[in-house]
Parts: C-alpha cells; structure tokens; sequence
C-alpha cells in the first residue's frame, strides 16, 4: 500500500478489560508499525463501547466514520497495515462500524452515550459530546428544580436497593446542619458487574457532573468517590478527571462562574466486600472498620462524620445530568412498571458475546444471555444465570422469560442487584455454588449481626454434612431454617441476602442437594 | 517487581504525616505506609494512635479488619486469581489448582523460595473477559493454563 502524509487517527481502549487483554502492547505494535512505514499516526485512548469479547477493540477515523477491528492482538498489527486497515480496508477482524453492531444497535444509551467515543481524560472532549448540559440546567432551575426533575425521572437507586433517589436527595435538602456531603458508593464489589469501574475510566466527567447537580440539589459542597484498590485504573481516570475540571472551574470555588463551591476526592477501599453496604462505606470513609451501622438514624440525616449526607451508586449519579439535560419526563418514558429509565447490565461469566448492554427495563433475561450473549462461551447448554452479584439468586432456564425489573425479580425471590448477570453452563455444580455463597459470607461479615457472622460458618458445615450424606433430611430443614434466621435477623444485605443464592440453588437444583425433588414425592 | 523501603520510624512519620490534613485520614495514612514498606508493621499502630488521637486496640482493629493490609511482607512478587463467580464460571477453579500445584503452596501462601505470594482476590472487575489474574498490579484477562504458566514463571525468575 502506498503511504499516508496525512495523520490517521486509531482510538485504542484504556479500559482496564482491553489492558487485560493487550491493548497497551497493541498501542506499542501500532506505534512501531507506524514508524516503520513512516506513517503518522494520532493514537486516543478511550474507554471501552462495551463489546467486551472484542477487547482490544482498535477504531480507525475514515471518510465513512470510525471502522472497528477486534480482537486485534499484538501479532495482528502488522498484518491489518498490510491490508490498509487505516484506510478501513478489509480483514478478517473488521467488524465494521461499532456503532451498527448489533450489539450496540440494540442497545439504549443514556449513560453510556459516551463511553468508548470520547477521550476520558478531555475536557473539550465531553463537553462537545453533550457534556455539562445537565449542570447547566440545573444551575438554572435551583435546588428545588432539581429535585423535582429527579422526581419524575422515577429514577431508583441503581446500587441495588432500588430506592427513589429524589426522596433521598429531599431529606438531605431538607436537613440543616454545617455541612453536608455527597458520597459516591463505587465498591462494586460483585462479581459479574463492571459498569461503575467502565463509565470511571471512560466517561468519568459524567461522575462529576452527577455529583456537582447533587451537590447544588442538596447544598453539599464536598463529595468522596469511595472506590476498590482493586480498581487501580479507574482510580487513575476520576483522579485525572477531578484534577482536569478543577482547571476548568467545573470543580471548586463558584463552579462554572455560579455562586456554587462543589469539590471532590477520590477515596480507596482496602479489599472488604462489605464496604459496599452504605453504612460500613462511611465507616471505612472516616477511617473505621467496616462496620455496618443501624438505621435510623438514616445517612441523609446523620451520615459521614454524623452530617446529612446523600449516598448514591455510580450509576445513579451518572443518569442524573441527563436527567436534568433532557428532563426527567424523557428519561421516565424508559422502563415498565416502577423501574423507570435504563439500565447498565453487565453480562458476564461463562458467555460468549459478554458486555455491557444498557437497556430501558423490561428486556428479559433470556433475550439477554441467549440473543444478546449468544449462550455460553464454552458452547455447552446454559445451566442457570446468578443475577445480582455474590448475594443474587441462581435463576433458571425456566425462569429466563423474567422481565429485568425490580418489582418482578422480588416476586420471584431474585434481585437485580447492580445489574450483573453471570453465567453458567451445564457443568456448574449447584452444592458447591451455594456452599461459596455461605462462605464468602463468612470471610466478609463485619461480624455486627450474629446470623451473618456465625451463621455462615454454620451454614459451609451444615452443606458440608449435607454432601457427605449424613442425616440429610435433619440437615437439609437445619439449612433452610438458617437461611431464614440469616434473612430476618441480619441488618444489611451480606447476611441478609446470601439466603438468596443457597436457597434458590436448594430450590431448583434439589437433586444436586439429595433432596427429593417435590414433584416427584407428589408423584408417588 | 515492587521495591519497599526498610522499616524507618522517620520515613514512616513522613508518609502519615503528608495525610494529615485530610479529613477521615487513616486509611490513606495506611495505604501509603504499605506502599512504602510492602506491609503494615505493628511498629506504625502506636504512632497512628498518638496522630489521630485514638487508642492503639482502635488502630489495630482497621488494620485487621482489611483484607488488603499486610503483616507481614509478602513474597518477591503476588500473584491474585480471581476467585469469584464468573471466573469460577469460567474454569478459575481448575486454574487456582494448577496454580498451587506448580507454585507447590496454597492460595494465600508464599512460596518456600519466598519469589511468590499466590492470592485469592474476589473479582477485578474484567468478568466478561474471564478468568482474570493480577501479578504485581497488572492485570490479565482470558487466563488459560499457558498464560498462567506464562505469569508463574515471570514471578518465578
């Protein structure tokens, strides 16, 4: 092929799912491979659109938009050059434009509209692509406007619990004190779910816009980001992002020339799940142990240092400047039922297309993991899917016709959770599913609750007997009892909801425990 | 390969001390003495006691509530495999076998040689592309048997 003088710009992920799997040393190979034909080339570093099996996603800027090509591995470099991928010129791994992908073509993004498009760490950048809109708003309608668009966005907590998020922000508003703060839980500790860490590392201006709108709703002038050392890289994004808005007067004193101070810090957890609970969050916050706390007094009354103060999800706070944007009526047109609006769900485990898939609520489960997943990476039939992370329940093939929906999960003793669905073929062993669900809920609790802390433990013996055969009727009733003495009797969800996966394991894999299935016994 | 400092009483007031300011400051006042010494030696409770104004028990009790802090320094390199649900669905059972097998210690172990400290970590975030492996802090996805093969012998040489 002949040469370009003309710079071509390829945007590479810096997404820490594309790092993991070879896009720094893809960068390196384009860079050398560039030079070598004396090609100038312009490489940005993005966040990822999400099509994780594709990872390391390479993009080229041509006449006929951004042409993708994945999974580019270090080895292929020099042969998509040969084939004039700068040009979008064809190959084997040419998926074309990303944006017409299936996967994305079905997909609704409001909060990830961004991600995988935009340099995460330009100001110029999201500002362009829609950023700031929602601040801009909101420093127009006043505190009271806010809330009320937040109001009828419908919008729910997107942490798991699902609660109003405007009824939260109306008591901190609501609350006279000093100080207040706006605390941003990023421990997204389950399994299955990266959402939080993808729109840090991606589109982490969006956090800081969700925070500052917060800030001015509720008159709280200080916001911490509590996030994983797990999470190095996102870290290293909010940290940049924080640094870069500051320059720009979108954090600090009189944030965007207005009468508002809003200032925010990045705050790193040390390996405990259960920092994820809001209350043990604000604890670790100040520099406690973990510990859960009893509610009342609620956090929006005595939360960090004791001061009102408003907890919400990553991906709460980032559905709000569109909310405030495009308003919240817009925004509540998305979903069925009381969940309105999208949501970000991760599709995760043992899948073949797994990824980020932001929806409106209302697509089943099994639209997600059989059409949208394509089934098991492994090939084998799919088994079950854990929806929720460590603390969600198993759900079934049978139970694949399940709305993604708050109000519908509940019904069915499942939780949506953070959004994270995990998979798992045929060879998955139930028992030993359900055993890890009580264990990791032993080496997690913050020992607050007696049913959590002991009873975990109690709960690996009691499937341990169940297993070695001994007395396993008594044994299987002890469990179940546990279960729920573990559920009424634990003040947050760790021991409250690690029931869900044992029991709905029990449930629905009764043969796996020895247990007569009751179909059978009603046969007899 | 990280590189830690020997313990120094001085060194050690200096890294709490650029923390002071901050508001809720223990646990990036503990963050940073690991960083800098590899672990949390028992020698820095009493001090952080005497900073913030707290009893030694309530020092020591955030210090071990964490799984992420230290006692003791860990081997030459760490190497973490995720172990929870989607690499568990993956085949990361199999693969912290192997793991243990080569490296001849547990999970949560340090070899004999003292070159690696094999651990559990539960999840890095990257469970669509799973299973998933940190060594030394950079990540690798899509583990199989040859890339923690791979990773084994990068920590053991």
């Amino acid at each position: 092929m002949s040469t370009n003088s003309v710079t071509v710009r390829i945007y590479v992920p810096k997404d820490a799912c594309a790092i993991a799997c070879g896009a720094d040393e893809v960068v390196e190979a384009i860079q050398a491979a560039a030079l070598a034909r004396k090609q100038p080339v312009e490489i940005i570093r993005t966040g990822s659109r999400g099509m994780l099996w594709l990872e390391p996603l390479v993009e080229v800027a041509t006449p006929e938009g951004r042409i993708a090509y994945g999974p580019v591995e270090e080895g292929d470099v020099a042969g998509l050059f040969d084939t004039g991928f700068l040009a979008g010129g064809a190959h084997a791994l040419r998926i074309g434009r990303p944006e017409e992908h299936p996967f994305m073509a079905k997909q609704t993004r409001l909060t990830f509209a961004r991600c995988g498009i935009v340099d995460p760490t330009s100001y110029t950048d999201y500002v362009a692509h829609g950023g700031y809109k929602g601040l801009e708003r909101a420093l127009a309608l006043g505190p009271v406007g806010i809330i009320e668009e937040v109001k009828k966005s419908g919008l729910r907590g997107r942490g798991g619990a699902g609660f109003p998020t405007a009824i939260k922000w109306k008591t901190v508003a609501d609350a006279r004190d000093d100080r207040k703060y706006i605390v941003c839980n990023a421990d997204e500790g389950d399994s299955g779910t990266f959402a939080d860490r993808m729109i840090m590392e991606g589109d982490p201006f969006e956090l800081i816009e969700g925070m500052t709108i917060a800030g001015i709703a509720v008159g709280a002038t200080k916001g911490y980001v509590y996030t994983r050392s797990e999470y190095p890289h996102a870290i290293a994004a909010m940290e940049k992002a924080i640094e870069v808005a500051r320059q720009h007067g979108m954090l600090g004193i009189n944030i965007a020339g207005s009468t508002h101070s809003f200032d925010m810090e990045v705050r790193m957890g040390a390996g405990a799940y259960v920092c994820g609970e809001e209350t043990a969050l604000l604890d670790s916050l100040e520099g406690g142990r973990g510990t859960v706390r009893a509610k009342p007094p609620l956090p929006a009354h005595k939360g960090l240092f004791q001061k009102p103060t408003v907890i919400n999800n990553v991906l709460s706070l980032t559905a709000v400047p569109h909310i405030l944007a495009d308003g919240g009526e817009f925004y509540a047109n998305f979903g069925m039922g009381r969940s309105r609006g999208t949501m970000p769900i991760q599709i995760a485990g043992n899948v073949k297309h797994g990824g980020l898939f932001e929806t409106a609520f209302g697509i089943t489960l099994g639209e997600l993991i059989n059409d949208i997943g394509g089934g098991t990476a492994s090939g084998r039939p799919v088994k079950a899917a854990q929806v929720g992370g460590p603390l969600g329940a198993y759900v079934p093939t049978w139970q694949f016709d399940l709305p993604f929906d708050y109000e519908a999960f509940a019904a069915k003793d499942a939780l949506i959770g953070h959004g994270g669905i995990v998979v798992f073929d045929e060879s998955a062993d139930m028992v030993k599913m359900a055993r890890f669900a009580m264990e990791f809920c032993s080496v997690e609790s913050c020992g607050k609750c007696t049913p959590c802390r002991i009873g975990s433990t109690r709960g690996v013996e009691v499937i341990d007997r169940i297993v070695a055969g001994e007395r396993r009727e008594k044994n299987l009733e002890v469990l179940k009892d546990l279960c729920q003495t573990m559920k009424l009797g634990s003040l947050c969800a760790l021991g409250g909801f690690t029931p869900y996966p044992v029991l709905s394991a029990l449930t629905h894999f009764p043969e796996e425990f020895g247990d007569t299935p009751r179909r059978l016994e009603a046969a007899e | 390969m990280p590189h830690y400092e020997p313990w120094s009483e001085e060194r050690a007031e200096a890294v709490i001390g650029e923390f002071a300011h901050l508001e809720g400051p223990l646990m990036p006042m503990l963050h940073a003495v690991q960083e800098t010494f590899g672990y949390v030696p028992d020698a820095v409770v009493p001090m952080l006691a005497e900073r913030l104004n707290v009893s030694r028990a309530e020092v020591h009790g955030v210090v071990t509530f964490y799984h992420d802090f230290r006692h003791e320094p860990a081997g030459q390199h760490v190497l973490k495999l995720c172990r929870a649900e989607a690499c568990q669905a993956a085949g990361g059972d199999a693969l912290a076998a192997h793991a243990e097998h080569k490296l001849g210690c547990k999970l949560g172990e340090t070899t004999a040689d003292g070159r690696v400290t094999v651990e559990p970590i539960y999840c890095l975030g990257l469970c669509a592309t799973a299973p998933s492996a940190m060594l030394d802090g950079r990540i690798v996805a899509r583990l199989n048997e040859r890339r923690l093969d791979a990773l084994i012998s990068e920590a053991q040489s």
